[in-house]
């Protein structure tokens, strides 16, 4: 057929594509990471990097692996549901060990006003106080125990 | 917070996409624009427009070329950037996207230009010597056949190509118009119209291109500028802008009725942050003036030079409105808070990876890559007709 | 059976075992998966979080604990979570005044409040969308819901074309600028895939805050969410939003 002699550049043409396809195909293979795709579109690698953060706070139930006592103190009190670490800071390094360096302790007042100073937008249910009128400049812990703040 | 009115989330402050990505949709607009035109006389077979089909075929090529340019540099981390051809996500727009592009780059323009072109490179193959013989050699992949049966094939071929080009172009723009339009977290983007109102701008644009393209590059070589081919240019240009106009009023219209949540905030942002740039540069300088324009030079009888300098004047306005339609599309939908309770401003820097000087760069450099082109392959005959 | 043969069939079982043991281990290792590890099974969970408006007194904790724990950066350009304040007038309360200076890292100033007015404050985070317009749009996979429900970021992947960013109705994505990546609330998944709490809800001290298993019966807060009204955030975006709201106002964006 004449027609096919003439299309031969076409033909060239064509062929060029499919090289350029299959040369994707090739170089695609050597880039996406094997555990792409195991549980959706995306690499399963990423569940494991996700998981392998270190650890600032360590939480409340490492704390009464060692200080049984400050546990007991604080069963009853109102701030039993309060987290040591909220006041004591991130203490993941010193429950495990790794730190030998000694907790720094709080200052007895920063912490307390952070929550219980006045403000109109917090529930009034809320144990709040104009801290300035109530106590000057005074450490809030003169008065009440961290631990166990009700002054009975 | 230095620039925010009212509240905005902490992480909405600062903008997310830059003047980069405002470049982007206009780049890509002029190249679907620029093709529907150059598809006019092949397909519709508007043949007063022929002087300009090989002009718009390189525009479109010069423009595509640099269109991934401005994404690259807005990248957190470019050099992964091929990603999005190794695990394209399906259900990305911008993942399908870099496929459509791919496809119109080499599935489309590329061939049809090449094919085109075709008869003039084996000549130029045939009349060269050395390095140039080499190139041109190449470029015909060493096939030597311009016989009658071989370019009635290119022909052929070339016609079935612009005809699935045309679908193409409307989904390589119209796809960059989804890719605000499908985004239901930000009001000012989410609309089903936005597809298509990104198309018909991009016809308006890249028209308006290619006609100031055509006068200027025939002053610059001496050439005698076709009046029949710039006015039916010249009136496509004016139905394409009287459509894209209805488009853009139907979605005005809609929202200031419906009046939906984030309304109010819209509204408040187009009258002050976004005012000299919507109503001043888009609506008024950009679209009101050019259509005002074309339509008298569509209805009074004025001489060949007076219609010249209108026509230059209209497109050139025309590319202005439609900058700023991109802009007010892309930074107007990041300065109003999804809470709809605050505004922030867009501080567009200078000399730095997403500012002014990246962005102008990156609009002269296709008509540097144009330049270069029209040596290597002319759109017209090398016998200039001069005046 | 005499006895070469019993313990060579012994010895040939262990080492069938020990191989086929090794094997799945080995092809845990080599694919990264976590499913095998010990203890933490990622199908038996979905996980969930519970945000208490009434409890919430607005210190910040929560906000400071964040930043600490992942190493977020400090201005006030980028959180994973913040604390929002209302000042809500009942006769207008499509207007809401809010304020969330530095996200509430410092806690908030007391503010007068006019007679006709409300106020508390709303702990912001990610959703944790099960049907979630960020990952939806991602265009290389870099963002997913994981099978125990937490949407995550691959920082190995991720491009930083910030599409993600957009397409959240929350505002609660952004870009770290020291790795040009995106970053969001990941739920602590470091902490709660070793039975830790994140480090939001370890930290807040009225229990604003807590995590949920929605597949846990068990589990409190699991059973607070059965018995009591929750909202979630837009839920005209059918995200599938899994922070739920208890005494949420309805004139919270």
């Amino acid at each position: 057929m004449s027609g096919a002699r003439h299309g031969r550049h076409l033909v060239r043409v064509g062929g060029l594509f499919v090289a350029g396809i299959l040369a994707f195909l090739v170089v695609r293979h050597y880039f996406v990471p094997t555990d792409f795709g195991v549980y959706g579109h995306y690499r399963a690698g990423a569940l494991t990097d996700a998981r392998a953060r270190p650890i600032a706070f360590a939480g409340q139930n490492a704390c009464g692996d060692c200080h049984t006592d400050i546990v007991e103190i604080r069963k009853p009190s109102r701030h039993r549901a309060v987290s040591c670490e909220v006041c004591h800071g991130p203490l993941a390094t010193h429950a495990s060990g790794d730190d030998p360096a000694t907790p720094r302790r709080p200052d007895g007042r920063t912490a307390c006003v952070t929550c219980h100073q006045k403000n109109v937008s917090k529930p009034a249910r809320f144990p709040q106080i104009a801290v300035a009128d109530h106590a000057g400049d005074a450490k809030c812990s003169e008065c009440h125990q961290p631990h166990d703040p009700k002054i009975s | 917070m230095g620039g925010v009115q009212g509240f905005m989330y902490p992480n909405e402050v600062e903008l997310q996409w830059s003047i980069l990505i405002v470049l982007y949709p206009f780049i890509t607009g002029l190249v679907a624009g620029a093709f529907i035109l150059a598809s006019l006389e092949r397909v519709f077979n508007v043949h007063v427009v022929r002087p300009t089909y090989r002009l718009a075929l390189l525009t479109a090529l010069a423009f595509l070329i640099v269109a991934p340019l401005p994404l690259q540099l807005h990248l957190g981390r470019p050099e992964r950037s091929l990603e999005m051809y190794f695990t394209p996500h399906r259900t990305s727009a911008m993942a399908m996207f870099g496929f459509v592009y791919l496809w119109y780059l080499m599935g489309i323009l590329l061939l049809e230009i090449w094919l085109d072109y075709r008869r003039d490179l084996v000549c130029s193959h045939r009349a060269s010597t050395g390095v140039k013989r080499a190139l041109y050699g190449a470029l015909t992949l060493w096939s030597d056949d311009i016989s009658d049966e071989a370019l009635a094939l290119d022909d052929k071929a070339g016609r079935i190509i612009t005809i699935v080009g045309i679908p193409s172009a409307f989904l390589l723009h119209g796809y960059v118009g989804f890719i605000f339009g499908s985004i239901k977290a930000n009001p000012w983007w989410s609309t089903p119209l936005m597809p298509i109102v990104f198309i018909f701008s991009a016809m308006v644009s890249g028209i308006a291109l290619v006609m100031l393209m055509y006068i200027g590059l025939s002053r610059l070589q001496g050439r005698r500028v076709e009046m029949p081919c710039v006015d039916t240019i010249a009136s496509y240009l004016f139905y394409a802008f009287v459509v894209d106009f209805s488009l853009e009023m139907v979605d005005l219209i809609h929202r200031i009725y419906e009046a939906d949540e984030s309304f109010r905030a819209l509204d408040f942002m187009v009258h002050t942050r976004l005012f000299t740039s919507q109503i001043v540069l888009q609506l008024g300088l950009g679209t009101a003036v050019p259509l005002l324009l074309l339509a008298v030079s569509q209805v009074a009888k004025l001489r060949d030079a007076a219609r010249l300098r209108v026509y230059i004047l209209a497109g050139c306005l025309t590319l202005v409105g439609i900058f700023a339609m991109r802009w007010n599309v892309v930074i107007g939908g990041q300065l109003f808070s999804k809470s709809f309770l605050g505004y922030t401003t867009y501080k567009l820097q200078f000399a730095t990876r997403e500012g002014l000087a990246p962005a102008i760069a990156l609009l002269i450099l296709p008509f540097g890559i144009l330049a270069g082109l029209v040596r290597l392959l002319p759109p017209w005959p090398a016998t200039a007709v001069s005046e | 059976m005499d006895q070469s043969r019993r313990t060579f069939l012994s010895d040939a079982g262990r080492w069938i075992v020990l191989t086929g043991a090794a094997s799945i281990a080995w092809d845990a290792i080599a694919a990264g998966a976590p499913e095998t590890a010990p203890n933490y099974r990622m199908t038996e969970h979905w996980w969930a979080m519970l945000l208490d408006i009434e409890q919430c007194i607005g210190c910040g904790t929560c906000v400071r604990a964040c930043k600490t724990e992942n190493n977020v950066p400090l201005d006030a350009e980028h959180f994973r979570t913040w604390v929002e304040r209302y000042v809500v007038n009942i006769d207008d309360p499509d207007h809401p005044i809010v304020d969330s200076p530095n996200g509430g890292y410092d806690g908030f100033t007391d503010t007068p409040l006019g007679p006709h007015a409300k106020t508390f404050f709303v702990p912001k985070m990610c959703n944790h969308c099960s049907d979630s317009p960020c990952v939806q749009v991602c265009p290389v996979g870099a963002t997913f819901v994981s099978p125990d429900g937490v949407v995550l970021v691959d920082k190995d992947r991720c491009l930083g074309c910030r599409y993600c960013i957009q397409a959240c109705p929350y505002g609660t994505r952004f870009i770290d600028p020291r790795t040009n990546t995106v970053d969001k609330c990941t739920l602590c998944y470091h902490r709660i895939t070793k039975g830790l709490l994140p480090a939001c809800v370890e930290t807040c001290p009225t229990g604003a805050r807590r995590l949920a298993d929605l597949k846990n019966p068990a589990d409190p807060v699991h059973e607070f969410l059965r018995t009591h009204t929750v909202h979630v955030l837009k839920p005209q975006m059918a995200t599938g939003a899994k922070a739920y709201y208890y005494g949420l106002d309805g004139s919270v964006r």
